[in-house]
């Protein structure tokens, strides 16, 4: 087994495991079943594919050495222009605000070098500070188009639209990673940017590259979280921005950049809803749901195998 | 030799100009002008950030990152919430198995980092969601009970202190009256960055912290003590994270596990380590200029009251502040001759 690997097995074991414990609760409280019906899945599934996508974008950032703080905001701010776009113009207005946040947050990082953990976090408060001050602190009475509705709780042949908008993201960025020199660029960035530089890639594109798309994820993701709850309201993007460090980070991939694959997100993904479902069912208490969290993410990352020893 | 020294801690220089100017012209355009009342409202406010922007410090210093202070703040607040009460002694050992709660975890923190290996920024994310767990268990309802007497001797002047526990004459003696009207916040605040962050910075796991940042591998050929150092800073950082907990529930006296106020300070930790003119890279910076940085913060905010500026506009303007404050050091990139000196 690649050490690559070994991260993706552990986690998709750990995964079954959740859904045995799940299993092995309600089989002996109700005598029932719920968590390996098709149907609560795919429910869990489209309720993830929020987090999914917020993840698959911030991995690209994470792969070049850098984070993405500013995804909270972002998805609460695409997700209020669209509804106060509506009409058909809604999602296209939401994904250009995507794009003019992830330009402002690479060209602070690549061209101003400014750390991208601070100055992301600046963007996040610059933008929470907008939709503030045009919301008067409220959520805005407009409401999600039908579009939008659709998008994020329609079915086709039984399946979530949302799980195919998700399904889309990854194939995507699946193809960014291993087929385009985009993809290559940003594991050599994250690997050594001083090697990455003089092996003669346009840095500066390829960080700005990444940041594009980790808003522009977290802008579709907030479409159709405010499709799925029909409207945008304060903070609805504060409870994705931990979670996708986890789940990309549970999915193998090196904080600092440099290795880790797609599937690994995804299974971590999927780690991440499962584990807070089955809490849920478990009708868990928060601060235990914390705590197992907390310890959760410890314990895989120490299965996962230690980092390796500065010593030269 | 004064132009050496403010050219060595150039950063250091700008921030504490920023803020003395900042601080000046709140004053002066304060309604009622300097006033030890004011200075002492301020000073209550800055010191819960102070203490965590040095707690934040310690792991930047070696290019780290610690996401749990604001959590371990939390959790000694809440600890703190039920043992400072009872007679003396009870509230001074309350007070100790404050300080060892945030310390223990912020040991835990470098233990999991030094000998599991971990990155420091997601092994504290993670602990730092246990801490909060803990905090909750502790109090699920904001609540709590505080010594009356010295939650008002601590948020008060060094004359209240005199004055309530009737030591010094009553605050009359001769001695203490040039100090009488200080904001004892301020005293605890720079007492503990001179006996704890002062003399831990001149030893040699303090310089170890220091040259981890700048060369992890240079520093551990040369055979410093880099486990040491790593645990160190951890610890350090859980020792200031739970000063500030324990001041947090003498000016409230009460403990309240916010998850939502948790993450604010550990996100304002970072803004004030950097505003304070610590790199984020490592090697260069203090817990004192850390403190700078959290006063400015703080003033920032003092200006929305005496402005009539929107509250609503309050988290915008912080937020632009902060990224101006940021990328004004950005001109060096455009000023660098071989531009391969920007890329690590």
């Amino acid at each position: 087994m690649k050490t690559e690997d070994k991260p993706l097995v552990i986690a998709a074991g750990f995964t079954l495991v959740i859904l045995l414990i799940g299993t092995g609760y309600m089989l002996s409280t109700s005598g029932t079943m719920p968590l390996l019906q098709p149907t609560y899945l795919l429910q869990q599934l489209q309720i993830g594919s929020f987090l999914g996508i917020c993840a698959a974008g911030l991995m690209l950032v994470i792969l070049t050495g850098h984070i993405d703080l500013s995804i909270p905001a972002t998805l609460t701010g695409a997700a209020m222009i669209a509804t106060a776009v509506g009409g058909p113009w809604a999602i296209p207005a939401a994904l250009a605000f995507g794009l003019a946040v992830g330009l402002v947050n690479g060209a602070g990082t690549a061209v101003l070098r400014v750390p991208s953990m601070i100055f992301t976090l600046g963007m996040d408060t610059v933008l929470r500070g907008v939709t503030v001050a045009q919301t008067g602190g409220f959520a805005p009475q407009d409401q999600a188009t039908p579009l939008m509705l659709t998008l994020a709780k329609g079915r086709f042949l039984g399946i979530p639209l949302a799980l195919y908008a998700w399904a889309g993201v990854s194939i995507l960025i699946a193809f960014l990673l291993a087929r385009t020199t985009f993809g290559r660029a940003l594991y050599a960035i994250g690997t050594r940017e001083r090697a990455a530089y003089l092996s003669g890639i346009r840095i500066r594109p390829v960080i700005i590259g990444a940041f594009v798309a980790s808003s522009l994820c977290a802008a579709l993701a907030g479409v159709l979280l405010a499709g799925y709850s029909a409207k945008a309201y304060q903070g609805m993007g504060n409870a994705y921005l931990l979670p996708a460090i986890a789940a990309v980070v549970l999915g193998g991939t090196n904080v600092l950049g440099g290795s880790g694959r797609y599937a690994g997100t995804l299974i971590g993904v999927i780690l991440i809803v499962l584990l807070n479902s089955v809490l849920s069912i478990m009708q868990m208490p928060e601060a235990l749901r914390q705590i197992i969290y907390g310890v959760v993410i410890i314990a895989m990352l120490l299965i996962y195998g230690r980092g390796q020893r500065e010593t030269g | 030799m004064m132009g050496r020294l403010i050219a060595q801690n150039r950063a250091f220089a700008g921030a504490l100009a920023l803020f003395a100017a900042l601080f000046v012209t709140y004053n002066l355009l304060h309604p009622r002008g300097f006033s030890s009342a004011v200075f002492v409202q301020n000073a209550n406010e800055a010191v819960a950030i102070a203490f965590v922007a040095m707690a934040q410090t310690v792991p930047v210093l070696m290019r780290g990152l610690d996401l749990s202070v604001g959590a371990v703040m939390t959790l000694s607040a809440c600890v703190a919430s039920y043992l400072l009460t009872g007679s003396g002694l009870e509230i001074s050992m309350g007070i100790l198995a404050v300080l060892a709660t945030g310390t223990a975890f912020g040991l835990m923190n470098g233990l999991i980092v030094v000998h599991g290996r971990l990155q420091p920024i997601i092994a504290t994310l993670a602990t730092g969601a246990i801490a909060i767990g803990l905090a909750l268990i502790l109090r699920p309802q904001p609540g709590g009970n505080v010594d009356g007497d010295l939650s008002w001797a601590m948020t008060n002047t060094v004359w209240d202190l005199a004055d309530t526990y009737g030591i010094a004459g009553g605050g009359e003696a001769w001695w203490i009256r040039p100090f009488a009207d200080i904001p004892m916040p301020l005293v605890l605040l720079f007492g503990v960055a001179l006996l704890v962050w002062l003399p831990f910075k001149r030893t040699v796991t303090g310089r170890t912290v220091y040259a981890i940042g700048s060369a992890e591998g240079a520093a551990y050929v040369s055979g410093l003590p880099i486990n040491r150092a790593k645990l160190a800073a951890f610890t350090l950082a859980g020792f200031f994270s739970a000063c500030a907990g324990l001041y947090l529930a003498l000016q409230t006296s009460t403990g309240n596990a916010d998850t939502v106020q948790a993450g604010a300070y550990t996100l304002n930790s970072i803004a004030a380590v950097v505003l304070g003119g610590t790199a984020l890279a490592g090697g260069i910076g203090g817990a004192i200029a850390s403190i700078i940085g959290a006063l400015i913060l703080r003033v920032i905010s003092f200006y929305f009251r005496i402005l009539d500026i929107e509250p609503l506009l309050q988290p915008l303007i912080e937020g632009l502040v902060l990224l101006l404050a940021v990328s004004a050091g950005a001109w060096r990139t455009f000023a660098v001759k071989n531009r391969l000196e920007l890329f690590r």
